[in-house]
């Protein structure tokens, strides 16, 4: 990064700061299987009159396209704010067909939908460059310590772009919130239940004063 | 007698990595890790490199051939001077290891410590 585009781009994260935005585009991050479909059809349903962004699943990679959704109204905190949410598909490292015949897939099903999955990792990995902000949805029965995480994190950082770590699943009996909070102390979290709506007002107003 | 099977494993020193460009380090370890290799970076790759080389890697990926790497690293830790946190350089990487998805896997890993295994193959 030259001089000039540094000092660019320190300026306007400085700028945005104290010109707070009331509309922003968040990209909804995180692994495979972390639930970001998940949270981001809950969030058009109760924000966008039962609008949903897509199907869910329990096979990995079920998202291979970003998808986009303009002017969600949230209202929190006595305030408002429009989001233009992006639900990306789930980052990795690496996608082995193999994983999707376990699931039961048949070959040639597993082989596309593997090409699919390298295809909306690299679209998610290009979104990145056109945020204002990042909800990072991490499984909280999982070890939160993946590369996945440390990459979207070391990028939000470094772009000086706000992240709200979003601690899923804690409707399940060994989900450990506190686990991810350890992990990532300098960065917000919110723990919630995408699928049955668990700590989902605490979200909102998490996301009215980050992204706000 | 006992058949050994062996792995390299390519230590990589931070001050080799300073002198060459983001392009040239995601290349030296996609070419060494399909080769079969570990590599273990002295100082890291930027949070920018690290998602070049994983869009890398996407693009690389082939059935039956190459499913991907397995890279494990400390989060970034803010480090330099005001000037270098004023243009937002203050973020260094830190010690990496990367290798074949097929190959390594990661036991435990927090703050301080990575533990990764190596499988040497048929």
């Amino acid at each position: 990064m030259g001089f000039m585009s540094g000092f660019k781009e320190s300026l306007g994260a400085w700028i945005k700061k104290i010109f707070k935005k009331k509309r922003a585009k968040i990209g909804i991050y995180g692994p495979p299987n972390a639930g970001k479909t998940t949270l981001a059809n809950r969030i058009l349903h109760d924000w966008n009159e039962g609008d949903s962004f897509g199907q869910v699943s329990s096979i990995p990679h079920e998202t291979r396209r970003a998808m986009r959704k303009e002017g969600v109204k949230i209202n929190a905190n006595g305030s408002s704010i429009e989001l233009d949410i992006v639900d990306t598909p789930g980052m990795a490292t690496k996608i082995d067909f193999k994983e999707f015949m376990a699931h039961g897939l048949p070959e040639a099903e597993a082989k596309k939908r593997a090409k699919e999955a390298t295809e909306g990792v690299i679209e998610a990995i290009k979104w990145l460059d056109d945020l204002d902000g990042v909800l990072l949805v991490m499984d909280s029965t999982e070890d939160p310590y993946t590369q996945v995480n440390v990459v979207v994190i070391g990028n939000m950082e470094a772009r000086k772009l706000p992240l709200l770590i979003v601690a899923n699943k804690m409707d399940l009996p060994n989900a450990s919130p506190a686990r991810i909070k350890a992990a990532f102390p300098q960065h917000a979290m919110v723990p919630i239940s995408a699928l049955d709506g668990s700590n989902i007002d605490e979200l909102y107003q998490a996301i009215a004063t980050h992204f706000g | 007698m006992i058949l050994m099977r062996e792995v390299q494993m390519d230590l990589i020193s931070g001050e080799k990595l300073e002198k060459m460009t983001s392009m040239e380090k995601v290349r030296l370890i996609l070419d060494k890790v399909k080769a079969g290799k570990i590599v273990v970076l002295e100082s890291g790759l930027t949070p920018d490199e690290e998602v070049r080389l994983i869009e890398m890697t996407m693009t690389e990926i082939r059935v039956d051939e190459f499913s991907g790497i397995e890279i494990e690293s400390y989060p970034s830790r803010k480090e330099g001077s005001f000037l270098d946190k004023l243009l937002g350089k203050a973020l260094k990487g830190r010690m990496t290891v990367i290798g074949p998805a097929n190959q390594i896997r990661t036991i435990e890993k927090d703050k301080y410590q990575i533990i990764t295994k190596v499988s040497v193959g048929d």
